[in-house]
């Protein structure tokens, strides 16, 4: 079920995923769009109208990836927005970044 | 500064986030000079945490008050268009069966209740926390738990003009048996100290369980046609990463502040795994018996949202601080290839007295539970099914007759077996004081003996019915008792919603709903 397409680079073995469920909506596609192309380890897992994004290690959506996508300004806040789950840290919410990690 | 490029200027403007959230929580705050500070926060005490510096406290999500109004309105407005174009469409057609909101039943006797007990706790400690970044985030949960109780309402609100079960739920929840299940799992933790308080709801329930309590059940309402569920799911999940980050948050402080706080919060996560894994135990037996049409199974559910990202992600993370995965929870992995049909099947033969209604599994979702889980449903569930089946086709739908004896702990009635062995009940006694008390399992028994005192005080459903407490001695008068009306209980086939759902789908609804015992009798 889990498509691991970075399970080859030593930097990665070892590292515990952590993930983010996203509402699958026609609002949300260009998120979840902006986050595949800033992670390019992750596996994404579709359910009935949920999206869950996982990658080894860390996860960052980045406002200068989601503007682009969305074409339109969006601030980070508006993640909240999208957001149903997530399963590590949120280590940052920043003006112009959100990362999602483990601490130790 | 005018040659400043016209990307630059466009956020200039307004401080940052994180300058923002430091105005808000630091600078709005003051040091008290009439009173003492302990005469003003003084309930920090008595449960043995020190904290050394509430400054240290980060809430990662920096809410400031015109963002958090800003996005709840927004999250509003939405669910309420949906909602709105839902009753007017007569949407609630559209669902895959009236079965499925047998889910939506427990869920607004059992949860919707919760949310208040949330709201009103999360208030107090709104006003009890010395520091101003927690008390500002659980200020916020505050309010986002009652938008969480009345948006549930509002939702389900629309099925109560159909269907029955939904009419008397606030009634239900202090007085039905299996409701005394979430009951007296939340006011165990409003019962408790402010600190084991956020340990409780905040972490163990919110952040470890909270992937199993709650997606599987909008994954759910979405596939079986609920739109209006689904998406005051989303709206309230989405505040719900946030309640994450606030449990999160907290264990990491009480962690970081100091060494002796390490073992309380232990012996919290101990208890409150259990407590909270118990009371999921209603969710298992929905994911895999009351939804027409399956998401997953509980045990996928479970292995999923439970073992790889809890135990496999955040207890790694934990074991820096020296917290060791929870006690007993070597049981609960052993109980995912039982656990549901255990629990309906004990459903099932107690609906004659519960606000929702039950019925045999048919050949096909059969079919599906054995590849759900190969290793337990052919050998122990489906034989009881198929006799079932041939009591059915003499008329003789199985009630069980009598109460069961209910855990002292967790309220479950006692139907779990040994870990490992699906086959011998499991039946633990503990002795306080010269009586006798019986718990379900290592982990209620575990949890009784911790704190007896607690935990005999139990309002016992099936003890207070017995003690002559709950309407009279009949079943008859119990039911009365608990405001049900006709319809509302025992068999989904034949019943008023079943019969209202026919006539309403018409011959193609009878076809689907009905595929066993309609056939049987030709
Ligand atoms: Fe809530
Ligand atoms: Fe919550
Ligand atoms: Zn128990």
């Amino acid at each position: 079920m889990q498509e691991q397409t970075t399970a080859d680079d030593p930097q990665t073995k070892g590292v515990r995923d952590v993930g983010v469920v996203i509402q699958e909506s026609e609002n949300n596609r260009p998120v979840i769009e902006a986050i595949e192309a800033d992670n390019p380890g992750c596996s994404v897992m579709h359910s009935p109208g949920l999206v869950r994004i996982t990658a080894p290690g860390r996860i960052v959506i980045t406002q200068e990836t989601v503007e682009e996508k969305l074409g339109r300004e969006w601030e980070t806040h508006e993640f909240q927005m999208a957001i149903v789950s997530y399963f590590g840290n949120i280590q940052e919410w920043d003006d112009d970044e959100i990362v999602i990690a483990w601490d130790h | 500064m005018t040659l400043a490029p016209e990307n630059k200027t466009k956020k200039a403007k307004k401080l940052s986030m994180k300058a923002r959230y430091e105005a808000l929580t630091r600078g709005l705050d003051w040091e008290p000079s009439y009173v003492e500070k302990d005469e003003m926060f003084p309930h920090l005490d008595y449960e043995g945490i020190k904290i050394h510096d509430w400054a240290a406290w980060e809430d990662p999500f920096r809410l400031t008050i015109d963002a958090y109004c800003k996005y709840q309105a927004e999250k509003d407005k939405r669910l309420y268009a949906v909602l709105d174009g839902f009753a007017q469409g007569q949407g609630h057609l559209g669902l895959t069966d009236a079965s499925y909101l047998n889910a939506m039943k427990i869920f607004i006797q059992g949860v919707t209740p919760l949310e208040y007990g949330a709201h009103r706790h999360f208030a107090y400690l709104a006003r009890h926390f010395a520091g101003p970044g927690p008390r500002f985030a659980a200020l916020c949960q505050s309010i986002d738990e009652i938008r969480h109780m009345q948006t549930e309402i509002h939702t389900l609100s629309n099925y109560n003009k159909y269907y029955s079960g939904f009419h008397n739920w606030p009634e239900e929840y202090d007085r039905v048996w299996y409701l005394s299940v979430p009951k007296s799992f939340f006011e165990d933790a409003l019962s408790c100290g402010p600190f084991e308080f956020l340990i409780a709801v905040g972490f163990s329930f919110e952040y470890l369980l909270t992937n199993l309590l709650f997606v599987p059940f909008m994954s759910g309402s979405s596939f079986n046609g609920d739109l209006p569920t689904m998406t005051f799911g989303f709206s309230a999940q989405s505040d719900e990463s946030r309640h994450m980050t606030l449990g999160l948050e907290a264990i990491k402080f009480l962690l970081e502040q100091d060494e002796a706080n390490v073992p309380i919060v232990q012996g919290w996560i101990d208890k409150w795994f259990w407590r909270s894994y118990r009371v999921t135990a209603l969710v298992a037996q929905m994911l895999d018996y009351m939804l027409p049409r399956k998401v997953m199974s509980w045990k996928e559910s479970f292995e999923l949202y439970f073992e790889e990202q809890m135990l496999g992600g955040l207890f790694e993370d934990l074991a820096f601080y020296g917290i060791t995965p929870p006690r007993h929870v070597e049981d609960a992995i052993k109980e995912k290839e039982i656990l549901s049909h255990q629990v309906y099947w004990t459903l099932y033969q107690f609906s004659f007295a519960a606000a929702f209604t039950t019925s045999a599994p048919s050949d096909e979702h059969m079919d599906w539970l054995s590849q759900a889980y190969p290793d337990t449903f052919d050998t122990h569930y489906r034989p009881l099914w198929e006799k079932e089946k041939k009591n059915i086709e003499a008329g003789g739908r199985h009630f069980a007759p009598g109460l069961p004896q209910l855990c002292q702990v967790c309220q479950v009635p006692m139907l779990f077996t040994e870990p490992g062995d699906a086959t011998t009940f499991a039946q633990r006694e503990s002795e306080f004081e010269g009586e006798i008390y019986h718990t379900c399992s290592n982990g209620c028994q575990w949890i009784f003996e911790r704190e007896p005192e607690k935990y005999r005080q139990a309002w016992l459903p099936v003890h207070q019915i017995y003690q002559g407490n709950c309407g009279g001695p009949t079943v008859p008068e119990v039911l009365e008792w608990y405001g049900l009306q006709d319809g509302d209980a025992g068999e989904y086939i034949g019943s008023r919603d079943h019969r209202n759902w026919q006539a309403w789908q018409g011959e193609a609804a009878a076809d689907t709903a009905t595929p066993d015992e309609t056939k049987a009798g030709a």
